[in-house]
């Protein structure tokens, strides 16, 4: 088989990091290659070189025999490489026509070939059994209907060489599986992929060749068929890590409880009727796929929504609604959902950020004023308690990778020894290494006698740390079940929404 | 080429990016006088002599520099919460009439140390309060403070002449449209004797250190500073943001007032309708060139000075229209913004 692309010795550093460090990479005609490895390990700029994002600081980039001028995506795209990101750059009032023949075109001209692009984009879609709608609206297409608009995209410019980046991240089983499908019938075609993932199930599942990333280096190459999931672990973590198990003990008393909740969310009912009691020293698991009202659930917890009907109770006293405020200073402590967007406010610095719930309490301020030395040491408290790497009070917090800057929010709701916790959503996109050690904390704070409340779709997360389960439904809660009594079939039933009330 | 978005603005590069912004907007203005058929050099020389060239050159471009400091800072502060006041202009008449109102003769007999404090007190409430109604808009009705507070510009504009012209009319300024002045006794010293600089340059300085340590070291400073970057996290966080856009707005409002307070106390004595040569509008000017930042705004409110008072001389001198001045200052604007996204992007081959 001959060498369609190859990387050449890339170095690439931001400041002070290396992201990628003297990196080679070859990908055959007609093969699926897997880029493996953590967040943070590499993969995504050395692909934004490749495809022409960033400039390499040292190596070269050879595709098709060709030796690509840096930073130029134009030059990438002409030589035949296409690439699908993971958050998708399609226009979503656009129809899907639109958005395939988008910048394909010259800017000027009479008459758009927008028949032609039609025919084009039809034989594509045949040829590669990627179905589509040309004239649908992209904003009216699911997740996995999207991703087959950007791959077409990318084929309808002349891609022979696909790179998709993290493309599971988004999709659901069946999706993906049916994605592994289309992309294995695209290399019997002459196209040659390469995929990034983190996840090594489907590493094995999909891909021909692995070649797995460790800070920024390029630590192994291996056949599909001569690798095994653990030493893959193993190759991408650089030690084997281990998840902390849940100890059996006893449970206390009853401290958070909802009583037949609804809540509504721009006007319109996203939790219904839910009940759930959660006690101290018990880990109670909301489980269910996203968009079943985990939105609403995070948001009542949090103080940030109030319920329309029924009560929500700290300690038999009414808690619900009264803002975030008053919860934190009841003792709840919360992780949210999306740490970006909710969790820290990237332009202020770490200590602004970890400080910013308790700004108000004596303990960070007088009179009004910041105290700024108190803020700043308890930051670097956290930083130590909760290994947070890479990281001072004064810096960006935005400058965090994900499951540092998790860390540190972990550490903002915990370091008041809180009575109550909600981790909604806390490992989405993090690393084997952050995960275990989020879940360590959240057990110890369990040991401690906290009642937490995990909101979370991964099954294998709140099978390991609940004590008990409960589906969340269509914004509906299932009657809980103790997690010893429950089996894949019942949680999968539960999480499809059939139980008995 | 390509931007990359910088990890971090240097510092350096953060501090040059105004004086490359007026660099441009200065280089850019050049083309329109030399179409007026005068070397741009000279015109920009005649422009510093006009504005530096004499001690009272410099007193006058200080005293105009005061307004706009206090405008600045007006901005500054409302657009560091993302509440985009731009109505600097209304608020700014509001807290210039509202002075001449009650400084005339409703407080007459105090000590005029104190008379002065109450007035700047009334300036800034009337300011504050002008703007409380877009505040309101806003968080009840989720209306656009953008088109709200510009339009009060406007009606409050009207409503000054609306005064000047019937209640608050000055009986001996011979049919000349203008306010009863302020009562002498409270008048603001003079700073240098002889000139028109007056003590509200020490003020005005001095609200700018202040507004510097409630943006950088309170916790109302902070919680706006927070709920301006990212207002769903700082209320995650707990910050209220009703309470932080109520309590922005009054602070930019009451800035803003107390620019035309002073503008009164300070120079005109009374209120016209053509005080303001758009002092609130130049305000945001000055914020931008500022970053937002209070040491800058006093720093971008004396170039600008230096520009309007240096753009007469300059006219006087070479025939030049003296509306170079908007010019150059509206394109100073435009140049900031663009070096703002420089400073922060780093440009890739």
């Amino acid at each position: 088989m001959s060498t369609v692309l190859h990387l050449d010795r890339i170095t690439k550093r931001f400041g002070g990091l290396t992201a990628n460090d003297d990196v080679t990479l070859e990908l055959k005609n007609g093969e699926i290659l897997a880029l493996l490895g953590e967040n943070g390990a590499g993969k995504t700029t050395l692909m934004n070189i490749l495809f022409g994002h960033y400039a390499a600081d040292e190596g070269t980039v050879n595709v098709f025999g060709q030796t690509l001028p840096p930073g130029r995506p134009r030059s990438a795209i002409q030589a035949g490489v296409g690439m699908v990101h993971q958050h998708f750059t399609l226009a979503g009032n656009l129809s899907v026509l639109d958005n395939v023949m988008l910048g394909s075109e010259p800017l000027i001209r009479v008459r758009s070939r927008r028949d032609e692009g039609r025919i084009r984009l039809l034989a594509l879609s045949e040829k590669f059994g990627l179905k589509t709608d040309p004239d649908a609206r992209v904003s009216g297409l699911s997740v996995g209907e999207r991703q087959r608009v950007e791959i077409l995209k990318a084929l309808y410019r002349g891609a022979r060489i696909l790179i998709l980046d993290e493309p599971t991240a988004v999709l659901t089983r069946t999706e993906a599986e049916r994605l592994f499908d289309i992309l294995r019938s695209m290399t019997r075609q002459g196209l040659s992929i390469i995929f990034i993932s983190h996840k090594l199930s489907e590493v094995m599942a999909a891909s021909d060749r692995i070649a797995i990333l460790r800070g920024g280096r390029k630590v192994a190459e291996r056949a599909n068929s001569d690798t095994s999931p653990e030493e893959l672990a193993e190759l991408m973590v650089g030690s084997r890590v281990t998840r902390p198990k849940r100890e059996a003990h006893s449970i206390g008393a009853p401290l958070l409880a909802a009583e037949e909740v609804t809540v509504h969310l721009d006007g319109k009912p996203a939790l219904n009727n839910v009940s759930f009691t959660a006690h101290a020293g018990e880990i109670l698991g909301i489980v269910g796929v996203s968009g079943n009202g985990q939105v609403a659930l995070g948001a009542l917890l949090s103080g940030v929504a109030a319920p329309a009907t029924g009560r929500l109770t700290l300690e038999g006293r009414e808690i619900g609604g009264l803002g975030p405020r008053a919860f934190i200073a009841a003792g709840v402590g919360r992780i949210p959902e999306d740490r970006h967007a909710e969790g820290v406010v990237g332009e202020l610095p770490v200590w602004e950020n970890v400080v910013l719930e308790q700004l108000a309490t004596p303990e960070f301020s007088t009179r009004g004023f910041v105290r700024r030395s108190a803020a700043r040491s308890h930051a670097a408290d956290l930083i130590k308690l909760f290994d947070v790497r890479g990281a001072t009070p004064e810096m960006r917090i935005s400058l965090l990778s994900g499951g540092n800057m998790q860390k540190l929010i972990l550490g903002r709701a915990l370091a008041a020894a809180p009575k109550v916790i909600i981790a909604n959503q806390p490992t989405r996109g993090l690393d084997e290494g952050a995960i275990a050690a989020v879940h360590a904390k959240l057990l110890a704070a369990r040991e401690a006698g906290a009642a937490t409340i995990l909101i979370t779709e991964d099954l294998e997360e709140a099978v390991d740390l609940s004590d008990r389960l409960q589906a969340i439904v269509g914004g509906r809660l299932s009657r809980p079940v103790a997690v010893e009594e429950s089996d894949s079939r019942r949680l999968g039933l539960m999480m499809a929404g059939v139980w008995e009330n | 080429m390509r931007f990359e978005r910088r990890a971090n603005v240097p510092w350096a590069l953060a501090v040059s990016a105004p004086f490359a912004a007026v660099g441009a907007a200065l280089a850019l203005s050049a083309a329109l006088i030399i179409a007026a058929g005068v070397n741009p050099l000279w015109a920009y020389l005649e422009m510093l002599r006009g504005a530096l060239g004499s001690r009272l050159a410099v007193t006058e471009m200080l005293t105009r520099a005061v307004p706009l400091i206090l405008t600045g800072l007006a901005a500054a502060v409302a657009f560091r919460a993302r509440f985009w006041n731009i109505g600097g202009e209304g608020q700014f008449y509001i807290g210039a009439l509202a002075v001449a109102w009650v400084g005339h003769d409703l407080i007459s007999g105090l000590p005029s140390a104190i008379g002065i404090a109450v007035l700047l007190v009334v300036g800034m409430a009337a300011g504050a309060l002008l703007l409380s109604g877009p505040a309101y808009l806003r968080l009840r009705y989720g209306v656009d403070e953008v088109v709200t507070t510009l339009l009060m510009n406007f009606v409050v504009i009207l409503f000054v002449g609306l005064m000047i012209e019937g209640p608050l009319r000055d009986p001996l300024a011979f049919g000349w449209p203008q306010s009863v002045p302020v009562d002498g006794t409270y008048r603001l010293p003079d700073l240098i004797p002889k000139t028109r600089l007056h003590i509200g340059l020490l003020i005005a300085v001095a609200v700018a250190g202040v507004v510097w340590l409630i943006f950088a070291r309170t916790v109302f400073g902070t919680e706006a500073r927070a709920a301006g970057f990212n207002a769903r996290a700082a209320e995650f966080a707990g910050v209220s943001l009703p309470r932080t856009v109520i309590g922005v707005a009054l602070l930019s409002g009451g800035l803003a007032g107390l620019a035309g307070t002073i503008e009164v106390m300070g120079v005109t004595g009374g209120v016209t309708t053509t005080m303001s040569p758009g002092f609130g509008y130049a305000g945001i000017v000055v914020a931008m060139l500022a970053a937002l930042h209070p040491a800058g705004v006093v720093a971008a409110a004396v170039f600008v000075a230096t520009i309007f008072v240096g753009a007469d001389a300059m006219s006087r001198a070479t025939g030049v229209p003296s509306f170079i001045a908007d010019v150059i200052v509206a394109l100073a604007l435009l140049t900031m913004l663009a070096a703002l996204f420089f400073s922060s992007y780093r440009i890739r081959r």
